[in-house]
């Protein structure tokens, strides 16, 4: 006896997917997941109606579920970053149950807890066996770690596995073990692994862009939490990617050994590892090949499931300890609150992933981006969405000036003492408002098209729909 | 204090924006080789924009012009002379002729505007071989030139040369250009050295700059700038040696010594000139003696 079934449509059945049940995906296939189309188009044809898609992320190559949306397949989403491609639509008002955001950190606390239960969990996996032991790091499709998709298959009433590498039981280099799974469907292809790469995983050439990489590493190191045991995030931006780049400079120049680097994986970070800049690195989701390569390979270099990456509910988690996050943003307010989930125009074009997580967990927050973009400040009087609360924030880097939360005058003072050019935020505003001139409020429309629930659960922002 | 001058495409609005945040401490608006001839309007009138609405109070502005041959040149001096760049440079200076042309023209538009005369400069871009053979004639050709500046890239052209990292092929060049330029007394700067990606070559060739006797660089790329100022900024260790100096000559002048020495070797004026010169540089960064 094993877990393999014929065909997705024999799985769907044997799971009991019904109409108005809640599905699950995961997104460590990024922009190149087969699986969520797959899946839904199946549903589509068998006539299930009112269903709720629980996806990590949905990406570009997920506009199929426009038309799923549509046609009344899929009546509510949740996701924790929505890229532009279904982030328009959704904006334009597509739906009429607003969609849940969440971090990646509240999205398996919800599950695990049951505020969001899943009917029926699919995971996308590159290599598993036919008892549902599964991977991500070896098969044609491989994408490295699993994370995100450990509370879908632990807490979900049924788990389909979905592979394109079935291997004979067992599979013991596994990430989620069988005892979490019902099925096994053998597919030809699971996703395009060329399209894990995000465009935003290669340093940045654009100078402004270092200029304020350099001064956030500067920051770093003038802040006190450059030393032996240093923990460390970066998100997958150019500018953010540059700053570890000096950082890396400053840490093997002063011999200084970090204990851990954290989050989504970048080629660059696997570099710092091998460097000896860290001794770890915990890993919920890779963000290129290169991360893939050496999660296979390295000891070092480990998995972390979502919950132990960034859950509120768990008795710790790794974001707990880390002593430095680097992050972008869209729009940063006077109160420091970021935005990051919509564009300049009110459409959304991303998400918390795990921003907000790690900005509540670290010592020290940062937030790199430029004072304007496209002729726009992105210092405003108030962010068209609240993604990440000020109150976590620690620091803005710009190319213009440094501010510091008032709420850490003692950063600001390190700051000063190293002669970096730190300002008050509302003087950053001003500098960019000089440049850019004050823009014109965005209108929006009445109808809310999202809500977004922060990790402890309270709706901190609603999205309305653009006019 | 000019180390370093970076080259900003005067038609890249979202470069210039920037340009005084990027370490240099002088930029070049480009209305010349960086813009096309159907682009030229645009670009000078984007360059005056910036100029007037923008805070360039942390860097010098010089705005390379076309050259004096082009239906462009006074144009470019019309725009921007009103807005008093530190300096303005004309390219492809091939004689002092071309100095006094273009010297002329703008002294008629300081008059005009109730400017007082030489209070724009002019570098003297010398990217010619008959502009480097004429390089001192060029440099004191009037008191509005404040410096020469090397452009090896249409040089080594004219010269039917490879250029190359090394730089052989200008050694030539450097060097009567440094002659000259200090011959009239005035600055010089030397050719952007172009690989952007090529850290280790952008300090050897500012290295080899420095030690030929330039004031500074040029450089296409921001990422060239932290080097060069590193490198045409003082050393600690002149620094301090240079505190040495003016220390012995304090302690020389109050013992009445006439014949000073220092560590074993005889201190005279090249080395008390230079000694100040340091000293003046090292307080314009912020830089003082070392704690000993």
């Amino acid at each position: 006896m094993d877990k393999v079934v014929h065909s997705l449509r024999e799985a769907i059945e044997l799971a009991g997917v019904k109409s108005g049940m809640t599905v699950s995906f995961h997104h460590h296939m990024r922009n190149g997941d087969f699986v969520l189309n797959m899946v839904m188009e199946e549903l589509a044809q068998m006539g299930v109606k009112n269903l709720t898609v629980n996806a990590s992320s949905v990406f570009d190559c997920h506009r199929p579920l426009i038309d799923h949306i549509r046609s009344g397949v899929v009546t509510k989403l949740c996701c924790n970053y929505m890229a532009a491609g279904v982030g328009r639509a959704i904006s334009a008002g597509l739906m009429d149950t607003p969609v849940e955001f969440r971090t990646h950190g509240g999205r398996p606390a919800d599950i695990v807890s049951g505020r969001t239960p899943i009917d029926v969990a699919f995971i996308a996996a590159p290599t598993a066996d036919t008892m549902g032991n599964c991977t991500g790091k070896i098969g044609k499709s491989a994408c490295g770690s699993l994370g995100y998709a450990y509370a879908d298959a632990m807490y979900a009433k049924k788990v389909v596995v979905i592979t394109d590498n079935l291997v004979p039981y067992p599979l013991t280099e596994r990430s989620i073990d069988e005892t979490y799974i019902d099925y096994v469907v053998p597919v030809e292809a699971i996703g395009d692994p060329a399209g894990i790469v995000s465009g935003t995983t290669k340093i940045t050439r654009d100078p402004v862009g270092l200029v304020m990489a350099e001064t956030a590493a500067k920051v770093i190191q003038a802040s006190g939490l450059l030393k032996d045991g240093f923990s460390f995030q970066t998100g997958a931006g150019g500018a953010t990617l540059a700053a570890a780049k000096y950082l890396k400079d400053i840490m093997l120049r002063d011999n200084i050994h970090g204990s851990f680097g954290l989050g989504g994986i970048t080629g660059y970070m696997v570099d710092m590892l091998n460097a000896g800049c860290f001794q770890k690195l915990l890993d919920v989701q890779c963000f290129d090949l290169k991360a893939v390569e050496s999660i296979r390979q390295n000891p070092n270099h480990s998995e972390v499931s979502a919950m132990h990456y960034a859950s509120p509910d768990a008795k710790s988690a790794a974001v707990d300890s880390l002593d430095v996050v680097l992050l972008g943003a869209t729009e940063v307010d006077l109160g420091f609150n970021v935005n990051v989930h919509t564009d300049s125009s009110g459409s959304i074009m991303g998400g918390s992933g795990g921003h907000s997580d790690t900005a509540a967990g670290a010592k020290l927050a940062m937030i790199i981006a430029p004072l304007s973009r496209a002729r726009l400040p992105i210092v405003r009087d108030r962010v068209q969405c609240i993604s990440t609360p000020g109150s976590t924030i620690d620091v803005l880097v710009t190319q213009r000036g440094v501010a510091v939360n008032p709420a850490r005058p003692e950063l600001k003072k390190a700051l000063e003492d190293a002669r970096l050019p730190v300002c008050s935020i509302e003087e950053l505003k001003a500098r960019a408002e000089a440049i850019c001139g004050t823009p014109r409020a965005v209108r929006h429309g009445k109808k809310v098209v999202a809500d977004v629930i922060y990790r402890d659960g309270t709706v901190i922002d609603q999205l309305y729909n653009v006019e | 204090m000019r180390r370093s001058m970076l080259f900003l495409p005067g038609n890249t609005p979202n470069v210039i924006q920037n340009g005084d945040v990027l370490g240099a401490d002088a930029v070049i608006f480009d209305l010349e080789d960086a813009v096309a001839p159907d682009q030229k309007d645009a670009a000078r009138i984007l360059v005056r924009n910036a100029m007037t609405f923008l805070d360039f109070s942390r860097v010098e502005t010089i705005v390379r012009i076309n050259s004096v041959d082009t239906p462009f040149w006074k144009k470019d001096l019309d725009t921007i002379l009103p807005l008093k760049p530190t300096l303005i440079m004309p390219p492809k200076t091939s004689a002092a002729q071309d100095v006094l042309t273009v010297d002329a023209y703008m002294s008629q538009l300081e008059d005009k505007l109730g400017m007082a005369r030489n209070t724009v400069r002019l570098i003297p871009l010398i990217e010619t071989a008959l502009g480097l053979e004429n390089a001192f004639q060029i440099a004191a050709a009037s008191s509005r030139v404040a410096a020469l500046f090397l452009g090896a890239e249409d040089l080594t052209a004219d010269l039917r040369c490879k250029r190359t990292k090394e730089g052989e092929e200008i050694a030539y060049a450097r060097a009567r250009m440094v002659a000259a330029a200090r011959a009239a007394g005035v600055d010089v700067y030397d050719t952007p050295f172009t690989d952007v990606n090529d850290d280790e070559g952008i300090r050897v060739d500012t290295e080899k700059a420095k030690s030929l006797g330039f004031t500074g660089k040029a450089s296409i790329s921001p990422r060239h700038v932290p080097v060069i100022n590193e490198v045409f900024s003082p050393s600690q260790r002149d620094i301090d040696y240079a505190y040495e100096v003016m220390e012995a000559i304090r302690i020389a002048k109050e013992q009445g010594r006439g014949a000073i020495a220092l560590r074993g070797k005889m201190i005279d004026a090249p080395i008390v000139n230079r000694a100040k010169q340091t000293i003046e540089a090292a307080e314009e960064l912020g830089l003082g003696r070392s704690d000993i």
